[in-house]
């Protein structure tokens, strides 16, 4: 499923094969943005608040330890298991071992970005266990054998028409209907009878809150709720940065949330689960997975704060035109490539670059993450340890040489002019020059302004 | 701690992983960064019932006004003339309802008592005594929310001042009826929970 052999670039290459489907989805996301930004306007408080939950945490990330400590002590005394993984796979036996130890067969999942991190599904069946996904989205690139390509649109990549497919084959849906209306009506019909009969609930959690240790799930679909008040067992699984440390911060969250994701004043649910039902059980997973490495790196410390709110892939020009897959990450967008090359620098070191660093994630993030800024400083640390491209790396020391000395600089652009207008084929050449693929040069001027101004500062 | 949780706790706090990442946020957290007040923001608006209302509507779901809960059951049938399963759980035949519940999954509607409703976005908040079960506001087609006029607040930091303290097992604000837009966003109203909700506004009870 997460087959990554191809970089950002060559991904995005395939994506952009489909004129109008790239057109779709830039235009489609772009408008999700423009929702945004027309709810964003009814709040007057709007940059206090993100001023505020950026504060906020900041501070929680600056006791992290002592609220780790807080959260877990208030949700033992709940009655509320607590486990503990350091990654991704520890993450994944601890969820095996609550279902193997309860026999469970039929589970169900809510939406959870940490457990795509993770892998759960592809890791459980392994070990013969099927977990069915039940956020609409998601339950559409499960059958589809994907991963998600939006954190909060999973199927924006997918048009209506393939989902009737997708469903005919799975659901038995009539074959060529691609009604959403239709097509939601029959998955509710086939998820229905899934959360009737799950044995274990998983959901992911959106705020952790250490004075009391409840935890926070919004969702539009009810999703998480049906399932966690259907079964016997409710497991959470979180990362160690959904803390806050009081319950009142959860007016700054959930005012921010749902407006900055999609335009919403708040999602339809949100719901605060502190203690199991009666007779029932609740497990919260608590992971790190890199990120208290990610806690030490000062640059990029600040990635921690997100709320996973997917405005910045919305209004961001590369990946509205390049796909949630071409990030190959569980977290795709201008968020993912920060977060990614933490994990795995080598693996993810293409991602930094497939941003033109215009900022637009920065100004939209609800808890104000300075994302361009990361985005560049990754680019500093990965070639630094050597995992940029040659070519890339050797152009760039050129550059670097000629910008760093006006006479460099001065001698270059007067030859460049010359050779651009008697060779135009040779910085135009498509093989030779990437970026000239989709792009037209414009006529090189005869003369540089720096030559101009000799000429003429006479006369003025 | 009684003398069980705190056995509990000390073979729950016996994991390696859980020393090492604590010890890792130890030694990698920043220096102490401050804990912002919450700003008590005001809601601009002066008429929160309009406001209200204009919210739920957003949302998709709808409201009315009732002059008392004398009439209820007449009402809600005047509202869903279809449904048969009805849990009125206000004020409706206790043996009826015991019956109604042992069947969650066939209830056509239920029907709630909120705490309090939010002006700014149309959020109405249950606690787990509140939903008298906690899957009923979730597994019925529809649902009805009863709240009284004057429990109206204007935004989410006055709901959380009024009902933050009480830390119930468990509770949810609820923001109109189940939706979805994940095929091409195209907007459908019952995704898994109810297909519609109805907001009854009392002036008092």
């Amino acid at each position: 499923m997460n087959t990554h052999n191809i970089t950002h670039p060559e991904a995005a290459t395939e994506f952009l094969k489909n004129k109008e489907r790239v057109q779709w989805h830039d235009e489609t996301l772009w408008f999700v943005r423009h929702k945004r930004d027309k709810i964003v306007n009814e709040i007057p408080e709007w940059e206090q608040l993100r001023e505020l939950a950026s504060q906020i945490k900041d501070h929680t990330l600056s006791r992290l330890d002592e609220y780790l400590q807080e959260f877990e002590a208030a949700a033992i005394s709940n009655g509320v298991t607590v486990h503990w993984a350091s990654d991704a796979a520890e993450h994944n036996r601890i969820v095996h071992n609550i279902l193997a130890k309860h026999g469970a067969q039929k589970i169900v999942k809510s939406k959870s970005m940490l457990t795509e991190e993770c892998h759960l599904n592809e890791y459980l069946e392994t070990q013969g266990i099927e977990v069915v996904d039940t956020d609409l989205g998601e339950r559409i690139v499960q059958l589809n054998k994907e991963m998600p390509s939006h954190i909060v649109l999973p199927a924006i990549h997918i048009k209506k028409e393939e989902v009737g497919e997708i469903f005919h084959q799975h659901l038995g849906t009539e074959k060529g209907a691609s009604d959403p209306l239709y097509l939601a009506l029959a998955a509710r019909e086939h998820l229905r009878q899934k959360f009737l009969a799950a044995d274990i609930a998983i959901t992911g959690v959106n705020f952790a809150v250490a004075e009391t240790g409840a935890i926070v799930v919004c969702t539009n679909e009810g999703n998480a709720d049906l399932g966690a008040h259907l079964a016997k067992v409710h497991i959470a699984c979180m990362g160690i940065e959904k803390l806050i440390p009081r319950t009142e911060h959860l007016s700054v969250f959930l005012r921010l949330l749902a407006r900055n994701a999609t335009g919403q004043n708040i999602t339809a649910y949100s719901s605060h689960f502190r203690k199991p039902a009666e007779g029932s059980e609740m497990h919260i997973v608590i992971v790190d997975n890199g990120r208290t490495t990610q806690l030490g790196r000062e640059a990029f410390r600040n990635s921690l704060k997100c709320i996973r709110c997917g405005a910045c892939l919305n209004t961001c020009p590369v990946y509205r035109r390049s796909g949630g897959h071409s990030y190959h990450n569980a977290t795709a967008g201008p968020i993912g490539a920060i977060l990614a090359p933490n994990l795995d620098m080598r693996k993810n070191a293409d991602l930094p670059f497939a941003s033109t660093l215009c900022g637009s994630c920065t100004d939209v993030c609800p808890v104000k993450i300075d994302i361009h800024n990361q985005l560049y400083q990754w680019r500093q640390v990965l070639t630094q340890e050597g995992y940029v491209p040659a070519a890339k790396t050797a152009s760039m020391k050129v550059m670097a040489g000629v910008l760093s000395s006006p006479a460099r600089y001065s001698f270059a652009g007067k030859w460049a002019r010359k050779f651009l207008r008697w060779f135009p084929g040779l910085a135009m050449n498509k093989k030779l020059n990437p970026w000239a693929r989709q792009r037209e040069l414009p006529e090189p001027p005869k003369e540089s302004f720096r030559e101009w101004y000799k000429k003429n500062s006479r006369e003025l | 701690m009684s003398y069980e949780l705190r056995a509990k706790y000390k073979t729950q706090i016996l994991s390696v992983s859980r020393e090492k990442i604590l010890a890792a946020a130890k030694q990698n957290k920043p220096a102490l960064v401050p804990l912002p007040e919450v700003t008590a923001f005001t809601f601009a608006a002066n008429d929160l019932l309009a406001a209200f209302t204009a919210a739920i509507n957003k949302a998709g779901g709808a409201v009315m006004l009732l002059n008392g809960i004398q009439k209820l059951a007449q009402q809600i049938q005047e509202v869903y003339p279809d449904a048969k399963r009805i849990a009125n759980l206000i004020d409706g035949d206790t043996a009826a309802n015991k019956e109604l519940l042992n069947e969650v999954a066939l209830l056509d509607v239920v029907v709630l008592k909120g705490q309090l409703g939010v002006a700014e976005n149309g959020a109405v908040w249950l606690t787990d005594k509140d939903c008298v079960e906690r899957v009923l506001p979730f597994i019925t087609q529809h649902l009805i929310l009863l709240i009284e006029k004057q429990t109206l607040v204007g935004n989410m930091h006055q709901a959380y001042a009024v009902m933050g303290k009480q830390n119930p097992d468990y509770g949810v604000f609820i923001a109109g009826p189940s939706k979805t837009a994940d095929i091409e966003q195209s907007l459908v109203i019952g995704a898994h929970g109810p297909r519609s909700l109805q907001v009854f506004i009392v002036e008092q009870l």
